[in-house]
């Protein structure tokens, strides 16, 4: 079928895909954006420069550890212990990471491992959702055109932010603080709304989350959250949900 | 100092990221576990969500609830993606004015 509308388009299967892959990315950067302007805002406060700071977004791609990693350096938090921090906090894309490299077994580890690396929160939950391409003919491009566009715009913004400074309101920008969170929300619902135990799954997710942050940081809280809530799901979907 | 402390972020984030790219060439998964991890995907957008959108706007949880209420009948009722959060975020603006 994907031929099939790629001749149609009288285009090859790769630009197609390419296409796709940003069009999908899209609403990923949207979310990035104003977040990783705000990181640049923040991380220059914290004393950071411009090259360090873009640099932190060109090496380390993970929103919540390098907001966490710019106030540390604030407060003048030890190396060890901030990369101990992060270690947690980021440790969740080791689960991620498995389900989707398990999704990618069609595709090449020349291509699995940068796609890997790509990894975020978001990047994971969208490809997530659109597992067809997986093995389709150029399925690779599709997910590595989906990253590139949140890579690059989560490194422009941050950029950005730091170059600016503290030119948008601060009440923008705290109402901006939702977006992520809308962004998991708006794709969680329609595979609810296709199968109402995902949100089960879900529900399950967000209790064990805060129960667990009760006594532990949040990075293991939502590591757990994510593995038992997943588990709940080897019960609850009987056949492949997406 | 700084860019060894980025240095070592970026080893710890990436460590953890492109580990599952070797395992799952050399394992094959037992369906459960398949099932599993197929589930991974709607675990982890739960707990992403909740408890953190109560932190939205520091000391008012509400607002992040609310917040998240719009969203989940904004993307029920079949919008985009897109126009969800354009929603979410309004909502929480006209509510911190």
């Amino acid at each position: 079928m994907d031929t099939e509308l790629a001749e149609k388009q009288n285009t090859s299967p790769t630009i197609h895909m390419i296409r796709k892959g940003v069009a999908v990315g899209f609403p990923i950067m949207l979310g990035y954006l104003p977040i990783a302007i705000t990181y640049g805002v923040l991380a220059k406060q914290s004393g950071m420069s411009l090259t360090e700071l873009t640099l932190m977004s060109v090496m380390v791609f993970a929103g919540a550890s390098q907001f966490m990693g710019a106030n540390m350096i604030a407060v003048g938090a030890g190396a060890m212990e901030i990369i101990i921090a992060t270690f947690v906090l980021n440790f969740r894309h080791f689960v991620m990471s498995l389900s989707f490299m398990n999704r990618l077994r069609n595709i090449g580890l020349n291509w699995k491992i940068p796609l890997s690396l790509g990894l975020t929160d978001e990047t994971f939950a969208v490809s997530s959702l659109h597992t067809k391409e997986a093995n389709m003919e150029k399925g690779a491009y599709f997910y590595a055109s989906l990253i590139l566009t949140a890579y690059l715009s989560w490194i422009g913004g941050s950029f950005l932010g730091g170059v600016l400074g503290e030119i948008i309101p601060a009440q923008l920008s705290q109402s901006m603080g939702i977006a992520l969170y809308a962004m998991f929300i708006g794709l969680l619902i329609p595979s609810v709304r296709k199968q109402w135990r995902v949100g089960v799954v879900a529900v399950i997710a967000m209790l064990i989350n805060t129960v667990c942050s009760q006594f532990m940081s949040d990075g293991w809280a939502i590591v757990f959250g994510t593995v038992l809530g997943g588990w709940s799901g080897v019960f609850l979907l009987k056949e492949d949900a997406s | 100092m700084i860019i060894a402390i980025i240095i070592g972020m970026a080893a710890v984030t990436m460590i953890p990221r492109v580990v599952p790219a070797f395992i799952v060439d050399k394992l094959q998964f037992r369906d459960w576990i398949n099932r599993w991890l197929n589930a991974i995907p709607f675990a982890a957008l739960g707990a992403l969500v909740f408890p953190g959108i109560l932190g939205v706007i520091p000391g008012k949880p509400l607002i992040g609830l609310i917040g998240g209420a719009v969203a989940i009948v904004l993307a029920y009722v079949g919008l985009n993606v897109i126009l969800v959060v354009a929603g979410a975020i309004v909502t929480v603006f006209l509510l911190t004015m």
